[in-house]
């Protein structure tokens, strides 16, 4: 075999170009200085990262965490327990598929069939009057609240699906070992059950903390005027108010954020191994 | 009790993931235009959807462009895939080539999005069906390898081997000893990239152009209008779509070779 591997060149360099330069690109911009009519120039600046130490910054900042955290948390309350049934389930060929399905299919379609449950005369405030729980119906859509639903119901599935195939792996010989050896029923869960799933619970907030600031058309079509997140931030950054290097500055923060992430993921994963 | 309880709770997700979804096909039946109740069944939502030309232009261009990104990716990622699989001792080049794939995966659509605006605008591509094509593609091919991975590597790379020993030449290696084992894979990624491609909202919000209008961005225009019956059929007949597909990678997917 003395032929080059030509394609594995091709796809490097189509990797390079499409997949790396264009985040050096982000990089490079956010120093640059904001141009109304050739969108970015010279010199270079921190300016961009200067003014996003604002209280109006500040104030989407800390929302977004909060709002991501919050979508994180619940989507681990669920998802945790929920993966342990799954993979003891005797059905689990199709109970999967049922989890693949909203993985792959349009987020914006499912996050649009939300608004005919919450909204005023919605089937949710239907229910819950019926059922006389709520005397008048609850304004549900177009706040953080409906927001917060709409993250948990679109990034569930990237929460199970890392937790899962984690869980797959594990030896549930391990327990009747730990039982035989004198373990307690809390023992078993922290002591061995978790820490041997800890790399996919990391894997799977991962997967849901960062993306939940970034899909800007979830706050968009379910949230009101106060829950403008860092992803409708950088959008508008870029798409209304045209100032690039302020939305690129805006793009490395959460980048950063990323590779923090990352590196606790990182760091996890060794502790794990050895 | 235990298993009940268990039950209850797998049923309560099922149902919190899947009741808003059959709400909006129920919906997209209901002869009622405004209100919630149910006036009995009709297709004529659809059938408006049929007249809709910007709708069709929208559509084919979305089918267009997913069918270019998903062949395009596939090829791509399957010879890659093939490549690393004949040379098993390029391991500095399976790990930075794996570096790359998992940093676009984990990038969040956004900045990605980003990012590739800003390299459209400097090398003047202008937005419109090739920037999309390239960045989906872009974000494609990280699913293609993965998926064909997973499945080459329940091969024996000697069956490529012996062939060319028995006179095959490399091509006939690839295409009749290969290929017939790995097409199950290649067929899910196939339809995995369509779908990805064609339910695409945040990356093609900013590199599509005016002229080259595409499906999930029209429904994106829709949907911060209000809820309409057609939107409904509309979004039920995208999500159908998707989900067939879905279905149909994910049994090739499970078959045993």
């Amino acid at each position: 075999m003395k032929t080059k591997p030509f394609s594995l060149y091709v796809i490097y360099g189509c990797l390079l170009i499409f997949g790396f330069v264009p985040f050096l690109l982000v990089a490079v911009t956010s120093f640059l200085s904001n141009d109304p009519n050739n969108l970015v120039t010279l010199p270079f600046t921190f300016d961009n990262y200067i003014e996003l130490f604002t209280p109006l910054f500040g104030k989407v900042f800390l929302r977004s965490v909060l709002i991501s955290l919050i979508t994180t948390i619940g989507c681990l309350v669920i998802a945790y327990p929920f993966s342990y049934f799954l993979v003891r389930s005797k059905h689990q060929s199709i109970l999967l598929l049922l989890i693949i399905i909203p993985f792959w299919t349009s987020s914006l379609i499912r996050t649009y069939s939300l608004i005919a449950i919450l909204k005023f005369k919605g089937l949710l405030n239907l229910f819950l009057l019926k059922l006389h729980i709520i005397d008048q119906p609850l304004s549900l859509l177009y706040t953080n609240f409906a927001v917060i639903s709409g993250l948990i119901y679109n990034l569930f599935p990237f929460m199970v699906l890392p937790i899962f195939t984690n869980m797959e792996r594990f030896d549930f010989r391990l327990f009747e070992a730990a039982k035989d050896l004198g373990a307690g029923k809390l023992d078993l869960f922290f002591k061995i059950f978790l820490p041997n799933t800890a790399r996919g619970i990391i894997s799977g907030c991962v997967l849901v903390f960062l993306p939940a600031m970034t899909l800007f058309y979830i706050p968009n079509v379910l949230g009101g005027a106060r829950s403008i997140l860092i992803g409708n931030m950088i959008q508008s950054q870029f798409l209304v108010i045209e100032n690039w290097p302020q939305g690129a500055a805006t793009s490395m923060i959460l980048t950063a954020l990323l590779l923090v992430l990352l590196f606790i993921f990182k760091r996890k994963g060794n502790e794990g191994r050895s | 009790m235990k298993t009940l309880l268990q039950k209850l709770f797998l049923i309560s997700v099922y149902l919190f993931l899947y009741i808003p979804i059959i709400v909006l096909i129920v919906y997209s039946v209901n002869k009622a235009r405004f209100s919630l109740q149910w006036q009995g069944f009709s297709t004529q939502w659809y059938a408006e959807l049929l007249h809709d030309r910007e709708l069709w232009s929208a559509f084919t261009h979305s089918v267009l462009l997913g069918i270019c990104a998903a062949v395009i990716s596939t090829a791509t990622g399957l010879f890659a895939c093939v490549q690393l699989f004949l040379r098993p001792k390029r391991k500095h080049q399976r790990r930075s080539l794996f570096a790359i794939l998992l940093l676009l995966i984990v990038i969040p659509d956004l900045v990605l999005g980003v990012a590739l605006l800003l390299l459209f605008n400097i090398f003047a591509i202008l937005l419109g069906f090739f920037s999309l094509l390239i960045a989906h593609i872009t974000f494609c091919i990280p699913f293609v390898v993965l998926t064909i991975n997973s499945r080459i590597h329940t091969l024996d790379p000697n069956l490529y081997y012996s062939a060319l020993d028995l006179g095959a030449t490399r091509t006939r290696a690839l295409t009749s000893v290969l290929l017939p084992l790995l097409w199950p894979a290649v067929v899910s990624a196939l339809l995995l990239c369509f779908t990805l491609s064609f339910d695409d909202v945040i990356i093609s919000y900013f590199v599509a152009g005016p002229d080259f209008n595409i499906l999930p961005l029209t429904i994106y225009s829709l949907v911060r209008v209000g809820v309409t019956p057609e939107l409904n059929a509309l979004c039920t007949f995208t999500f159908l779509l998707s989900m067939i597909l879905v279905i149909v990678a994910y049994k090739l997917s499970r078959k045993s070779p």
